[in-house]
């Protein structure tokens, strides 16, 4: 397949032309300093950005399936500024502190979860060669980093010294542990159907078609498969445990206030996200445009396309699937969670694996 | 004097930060403060990792001992009743056997350190092993290959697992 297109629109040239430039006016080791601060700079905005992004689209989303309008007094007709006056509110709200509890834990738990976000949200793969964080091992960071977002809901539960929090960081750490188990696995399918684990290397590997069509009917029920336990992983319904007010209050993060409870909140638009993110680039060939096989004409049109634009509009489609089971299911109790992963989607998942090695062997993928 | 780099700017920081978060996991009176110092001396190790080169390692680290192990000790201790205070008092033979412990473990890293020297450039260039050599690495049968000690591992994970599940169905 012709591959030039793929040199078309990279970032490559532009990035090493800064990194050359500034190595001639400074050592090295400055010069990849300075260039990673401004990039975790440029993070955290593109994240802050992202995330009141997600929520106005989550209003909206959740407006459209309840048959109301949503917001639309802020800002003129569309309620656009809803979003950004309910930002200026939450960071202009005091920061409780609790008696007879531990304020160290208390106050560094929103700053883990926070953490493991913004680390996965940086190896997400937005254009050719604007990968941030590019490694051989990729997705396995990816998992290894969301996994430390798990210590920080079970220490916001228990340094709030409280028992609805304790119960409800238990439940909500126990459904991570486990759902992180079938998206490990399903992963691990696109792994070896893409034969890398580096992010770069498994978007490449999709030039000549995405994973979703390439697997057969093997990668549609593994995306399916991710899209669930991904929902989990963020925290979000039918499996949204926290939000259970009836039972729990609200969760592991009842006693936050103020911007660590909007630490709390950023995360959860941003694990959407970085699960949509993840899917988008697993499945749905990252930033590489749609082609289809025989429609010369059609397959260059999609190349002048730039990568982000495809990125995002995949990740954007996912994150609306997403949203739409959120405000169609409603809420699983903790026992149906658990029974869900451990009887159903965990033993579903090592068998597509299973299959997945076996046709990657015989080759008889596309 | 040689012009230090970046990567030795950042082992430093972060070996200050393991010292100083071992020391805390030890002389914490909560445990679960202890478990989050343990936590971040874990994160510090696969730093290390990381600047070595080896991905793979701190990748693994990260996942198994950070969001595993950590989780798991965590977890024990929701499960358990753990709100008292474990600064006690240390009877003097115990804290005598400990210093002594102390001081024998500080000698044998020492010598072991003084003995062998350090390697001329301590830190390489930031290389990355390439995943798939770690791999025939685990479960080739050549030499420096080690698939006897990886199944050796795995029955006893298996065996773990089985221990585990005949312990919970006693109830």
């Amino acid at each position: 397949m012709e591959q030039s297109f793929l040199d078309y629109y990279s970032l490559e040239p532009v990035t090493r032309w800064i990194h050359d430039t500034l190595c001639g006016v400074m050592p090295e080791g400055w010069a990849v300093f300075l260039e990673g601060l401004v990039l975790g700079v440029v993070i955290l905005l593109a994240y802050a950005v992202l995330a009141v992004v997600l929520i106005y689209m989550e209003r909206r989303v959740c407006g459209a399936f309840q048959c109301r309008i949503g917001p639309n007094r802020v800002g003129g007709k569309g309620g656009l500024l809803q979003v950004p006056a309910d930002v200026l509110k939450i960071l202009t709200k005091e920061i409780i502190r609790l008696k007879n509890s531990d304020h160290l834990l208390y106050e560094l738990a929103p700053y883990l979860v926070i953490l493991a976000s913004v680390i996965s949200f940086s190896c997400l793969p937005w254009h050719k060669g604007a990968g941030v964080l590019d490694m051989e091992v990729g997705i396995l960071f990816v998992l290894a980093a969301s996994s430390i977002g798990i210590l920080g809901i079970l220490l916001a539960g228990w340094s709030s010294n409280s028992k609805y929090t304790i119960i409800g960081a238990v439940r909500s750490g126990a459904m991570l542990v486990s759902y992180e188990l079938s998206l490990g696995i399903t992963v691990l399918t696109v792994v070896i159907l893409s034969g890398t684990m580096s992010i770069s290397g498994i978007v490449e590997s999709q030039a000549d078609g995405w994973n979703i069509f390439k697997g057969h009917i093997i990668t549609l029920v593994a995306f399916v498969i991710y899209l669930i336990s991904g929902n989990a992983e963020a925290n979000r319904g039918p499996f949204d445990l926290a939000e259970a007010e009836q039972e729990l209050t609200a969760g592991y993060h009842t006693e936050y206030s103020g911007m660590h409870f909007g630490f709390f909140y950023l995360a959860e638009y941003l694990n959407l996200f970085i699960t949509s993110g993840i899917a988008a680039t697993l499945f749905l060939g990252g930033w590489m445009p749609l082609h289809v096989a025989g429609l010369d004409g059609f397959n260059a049109v999609m190349d002048y396309i730039p990568g982000i634009v495809w990125f995002l509009g995949k990740t954007f489609f996912v994150v609306f699937l997403l949203m739409w089971i959120r405000w169609t299911y409603p809420r699983l109790r903790i026992d149906q969670v658990l029974n869900l992963e451990w009887k159903y989607l965990m033993p579903l998942s090592l068998l597509l694996m299973l299959i997945m090695v076996v046709l990657k062997v015989y080759g008889l993928v596309f | 004097m040689e012009e230090i780099t970046l990567q030795q700017v950042i082992f430093g920081i972060v070996a200050l930060m393991m010292m100083v978060c071992s020391v805390l996991a030890v002389t914490s009176g909560k445990i679960l403060r202890a478990a989050t110092a343990l936590l971040f001396v874990l994160f510090g190790t696969s730093v290390f990792y990381f600047i070595l080169g080896y991905t793979y390692l701190g990748a693994v680290q990260l996942s198994v001992y950070a969001g595993g192990i950590v989780v798991l000790y965590v977890f024990s201790i929701l499960l358990t009743r753990s709100d008292k205070n474990m600064n006690e008092r240390i009877p003097r033979g115990r804290w005598f056997a400990a210093l002594a412990t102390t001081v024998a473990g500080f000698v044998l890293v020492a010598f072991l350190l003084l003995g062998h020297g350090f390697a001329d450039t301590v830190i390489p260039a930031l290389e990355e092993l390439n995943p798939g050599t770690v791999g025939e690495a685990l479960i080739g049968t050549g030499k420096y290959q080690f698939v006897l000690p990886f199944e050796g591992v795995s029955v006893l994970l298996l065996a773990c697992m089985i221990g585990a599940i005949m312990i919970a169905r006693k109830h």
